[in-house]
């Protein structure tokens, strides 16, 4: 799909969620993005409109974090969980629970960093423990995006790789 | 949205081939016979109808009226939904990660500052 940033975004099985991103910085620093309050709040905000009041980490396993957001309606939004596994700066494995899941169960994050030439590939892989609870997941956070036009599902066409096709060699 | 999972999955599992997304771009510029549709690969018309069975029971492509030609065409639609399905939480992503590329540049030139601070201090 087209996208500059290479960003991927994935099912896989019946109860996960990939995603992919190459960022162009050492893995020590993402993982500190990844892990520090201050750095945390400044870029996991979600769609425009939000911003993190809370986000407290205690980084060991066993320990918990706590991520509070706000939007400028005064709508909050929490999640919470404990860490499984934290083993700087190339994984960390948590369990997440939203405040007023609409989903049941805890899901189980974990985050791999993989470090090449000075770029970090970033894998986020959410399980979920059912597949009911990861498709409600997508397709609440799809109702609250914009409906896709026929003019972006036509983008979306012409961005599929079309391997010998006639249409595609401009390219 | 009326889709159920398994429909979704079949879908999903349908997109997740290189051939079967070509055939479909080709199929977003109008209906075509089988025979057409195979032209392009390296690959014999049964294997292209296998591709195009997937597609069909995806809900992706259907048949057109012409019997004698059978043409496919694309079920926008579904394209559609599955895209829709996955594109809120993919910007929601795209969005936390544009801000997180302005972060870590801002990190990485503070170090490298650091750094030549230390250096000139050794000097």
């Amino acid at each position: 799909m087209k996208n500059s940033e290479g960003l991927q975004l994935t099912t896989r099985g019946d109860r996960e969620i990939v995603i992919t991103r190459e960022f162009d910085a050492p893995r020590r620093l993402v993982f500190e993005a990844f892990t520090k309050p201050e750095l945390v709040k400044q870029w996991l905000l979600g769609p425009p409109g939000w911003s993190m009041p809370v986000c407290e980490i205690d980084l060991r396993v066993g320990g918990k974090y706590r991520y509070v957001w706000r939007h400028a309606d005064g709508r909050e939004m929490g999640i919470g969980g404990v860490y499984r596994e934290v083993a700087p700066p190339e994984r960390l494995v948590s369990t997440e629970v939203f405040d007023e899941a609409w989903y049941p169960g805890e899901a189980v994050g974990t985050l791999v960093l993989a470090e090449r030439g000075g770029k970090t590939t970033v894998t986020q892989t959410i399980l979920y423990q059912s597949r009911e609870a990861r498709d409600g997941v997508l397709k609440s956070d799809m109702e609250k995006g914009v409906a896709m036009s026929y003019d972006r599902l036509a983008e979306l066409l012409a961005s599929l790789p079309a391997r010998g096709m006639e249409k595609s060699a401009g390219d | 949205m009326g889709m159920t999972a398994e429909r979704l999955d079949a879908t999903f599992a349908a997109l997740a081939d290189p051939t079967r997304r070509a055939i479909l771009a080709r199929l977003a510029s109008g209906e075509a016979p089988v025979t057409e549709l195979a032209k392009p690969f390296a690959m014999s018309q049964p294997a292209i109808s296998k591709h195009l069975k997937v597609l069909e029971r995806a809900g992706l492509v259907s048949r057109g009226q012409d019997a004698q030609r059978r043409p496919r065409r694309l079920e926008a639609k579904r394209l559609a939904e599955a895209s829709q399905w996955l594109e809120g939480y993919r910007e929601i992503w795209e969005a936390n990660f544009r801000r997180l590329d302005t972060l870590l540049d801002k990190l990485k030139t503070k170090e490298l500052r650091a750094k030549k601070k230390r250096r000139g201090r050794r000097k």
